[in-house]
C-alpha cells in the first residue's frame, strides 16, 4: 500500500468509496461517509487551488525554526480533497497550484507553486 | 437546576515555583471559601489536565492532594473548549442527582514550568501527526489558515483584527490578576512581531501560569443566584485539514441547540464572555454566535458595543489575549468574571446589567464548541 508523502514516496495519496464515491485523504481501512470498506487508493495529479495561507514566521524546533519562513497552505485537490502543504510564499486564496516534493525538516514534503496558467482573480 | 456558587482565580502570568497541582489547589480553596463549603461538603469533582504534568488519573491525583474523597471525579479534555465542557457536566450531573456540589478546577504552570518551545510544541500536536505535523505548522498557524480565508471571505483587514487585541488590553487594565498591564494600541499590534500571518505576536495569546475553579451547586450556598439556563455542544472535526468548511465553524451549531434547549435569545443576553486564543478567533465567534453581523464584529469594537459600558460588555477581565491562558484554566476565567459581573463583584469592572450572560468555549482548531447561557435569579 502506497502512504504517498507520509511514506516517503513523491506522491499524494488519497482515497475513493467505490460504495458512495466520498473521496478522502486521511488514510484508513473505511470510508468516513459511509462506512463501507471498498476503497480505492488512488494518486492524486498534484492540482488544486489555494484555500488558505498562513507564513509561518515562528516556529518551535530547531529543525523547522532553520526554514522559517515557510508558508503553509490548505489546497483543495481536483480530485476533491483538501490538504495540507507548504508552498511559495506569495501565493494567494484562488490561485492555481501544482505540487512538487521537497525536504523539509528532514522529511519529503508536498509543495505547490503557481501553474503556469494564470492566477484566478479571487 | 445547578447554579454556579462560588469562583476562584489566581493571577496569571509567571508563578515562578508553583506546580500545577499548587495553581489548582490555590483557586479550589478560593471557590470553596467563595461559596461558603468544606472539603467535606463536595461529592463531585472534575479537572482538566497538565500539559507540563500529564497524569492518567489527574482528578484523583488532584481529590487526593487537596483533601477530598468525591462521590464521583475525573478529568476531561477537550482542548480549550474543556471549561465550559466541565461546567455543562457538572450542570447535568447535578440535575441528574448524582451529586449536590461539583467542585470544577485546572490550573497549570504551563509559562514556567516548560520552555515556550515545548510548549508550543505540545499544543501543535492538536494537528494531524501524519498528515499535518511534519509540516511544522503551530497553532497560531492553524489560526493564521483560518484567519486568511475568513479575511478573504469578509474583507475583515489586520487592522480590524487589532482591535479585539486593544480591547482586551484595555479591560485587563482594570484587573490586577490580569498577565498584562500596559496600554497596547492599533500600531502596536501591527508593529508586533509576525508569528505565522496575517498573525501577529499582539494577536496571539500568551502562555501563562494560572489556576481557576468554580462550584456547580444544587442549590443556591448564599446571596448568589446565578443559575446555569442551558448550553449545549458541536463537534465538527478535530483537523483543520478536515474541517468541514472555514466558514462553518460549529459554534453557529452550538449555540442554535443551546438556544433551543434554554429558551434563551440572544437578544436577551447582556454579557458575553467568548474564548479569543487569537484576535480571529473572537471576530469569527463573536459573528459565528450572532452578537455580531457577519464581517461587523471590529465595526462594532470601534464603535463601543462591546466596552464594559457598551451594550454588549465583553471578557471585562481581558480574555485569554491579555488576562492570561494557561490551559483549560484560560477560558475557566471568562467564567468566573462573569460569575462576578451577575453577583455584582467585579468592582471597577462592574458592568450596569448582567443578568443573562452567553459563554462560549472553543477547541482545537475551531473543532469543538460549548456554548452556555447563565441567568441571574432573584
Amino acid at each position: 500500500m502506497s502512504g504517498g508523502w507520509t511514506g516517503g514516496e513523491a506522491a499524494i495519496s488519497y482515497q475513493s468509496c467505490a460504495g458512495c464515491g466520498a473521496r478522502q485523504y486521511f488514510r484508513r481501512g473505511f470510508c468516513a461517509v459511509c462506512g463501507s470498506e471498498q476503497l480505492l487508493d488512488l494518486e492524486a495529479s498534484g492540482d488544486g487551488t489555494v484555500y488558505a495561507t498562513s507564513l509561518v514566521c515562528r516556529a518551535a524546533t530547531p529543525e523547522t525554526r532553520a526554514a522559517v519562513p515557510y508558508n503553509i497552505l490548505l489546497v483543495d485537490m481536483s480530485e476533491g480533497f483538501r490538504m495540507m502543504a507548504h508552498g511559495e510564499a506569495d501565493l494567494a486564496i484562488g490561485d492555481h497550484v501544482s505540487a512538487s516534493f521537497v525536504r523539509f525538516a528532514g522529511r519529503l514534503i508536498p509543495y505547490f507553486a503557481r501553474t503556469n496558467l494564470a492566477r484566478t482573480t479571487p | 437546576m445547578s447554579y454556579i456558587t462560588g469562583v476562584g482565580l489566581t493571577s496569571y502570568g509567571r508563578h515562578e515555583g508553583s506546580s500545577s497541582l499548587d495553581l489548582m489547589s490555590q483557586a479550589a480553596a478560593l471557590a470553596l471559601s467563595d461559596a461558603g463549603l468544606q472539603r467535606a461538603d463536595i461529592d463531585g469533582m472534575l479537572c482538566g489536565y497538565s500539559t507540563v504534568s500529564p497524569h492518567i488519573m489527574l482528578a484523583t491525583v488532584f481529590a487526593e492532594h487537596f483533601g477530598i474523597r468525591p462521590a464521583y471525579a475525573h478529568a476531561v479534555q477537550v482542548g480549550g473548549a474543556t471549561g465550559l465542557a466541565m461546567a455543562m457536566l457538572a450542570h447535568h450531573l447535578v440535575e441528574a442527582k448524582v451529586v449536590r456540589h461539583v467542585l470544577v478546577v485546572a490550573g497549570e504552570n504551563r509559562l514556567t514550568g516548560q520552555s515556550r518551545d515545548a510548549s508550543i510544541l505540545a499544543l501543535a500536536q492538536v494537528g494531524h501527526p501524519d498528515y499535518e505535523v511534519p509540516l511544522g505548522p503551530t497553532i497560531p498557524a492553524y489560526y493564521g489558515l483560518v484567519a486568511s480565508r475568513y479575511r478573504h471571505e469578509h474583507g475583515v483587514t489586520e487592522e480590524d483584527l487589532a482591535e479585539f487585541a486593544v480591547l482586551m488590553r484595555r479591560h485587563a487594565l482594570l484587573h490586577p490578576g490580569a498577565q498584562f498591564h500596559e496600554p497596547i494600541s492599533i500600531a502596536d499590534v501591527m508593529e508586533s512581531k509576525p508569528v505565522a500571518l496575517p498573525l501577529k505576536l499582539l494577536d496571539c495569546c500568551p502562555v501563562s501560569d494560572g489556576g481557576a475553579a468554580f462550584i456547580v451547586s444544587r442549590e443556591p450556598t448564599g446571596a448568589a443566584r446565578v443559575r446555569v439556563r442551558g448550553c449545549a455542544q458541536a463537534h465538527t472535526h478535530q483537523h483543520i485539514s478536515a474541517a468541514p468548511a472555514l466558514s462553518e465553524f460549529g459554534a453557529a451549531i452550538a449555540i442554535a441547540r443551546a438556544k433551543k434547549e434554554s429558551g434563551v435569545a440572544v437578544s436577551d443576553v447582556r454579557y458575553a464572555a467568548v474564548y479569543d486564543s487569537f484576535t480571529i478567533t473572537l471576530a469569527m465567534l463573536l459573528e459565528d454566535l450572532g452578537l455580531a453581523g457577519r464581517g461587523e464584529a471590529a465595526a462594532q469594537v470601534r464603535a463601543g458595543y462591546f466596552n464594559r459600558d457598551g451594550a454588549m460588555p465583553l471578557n471585562t477581565h481581558g480574555g485569554l489575549l491579555s488576562y492570561g491562558h494557561c490551559g483549560v484554566g484560560g477560558a475557566m476565567a471568562h467564567l468566573v468574571e462573569t460569575q462576578l459581573q451577575m453577583t455584582g463583584r467585579a468592582g471597577p469592572r462592574q458592568v450596569r446589567d448582567a443578568s443573562v450572560a452567553l459563554l462560549h468555549g472553543d477547541g482545537g482548531v475551531l473543532s469543538s464548541h460549548v456554548s452556555m447561557f447563565l441567568e441571574r435569579t432573584r
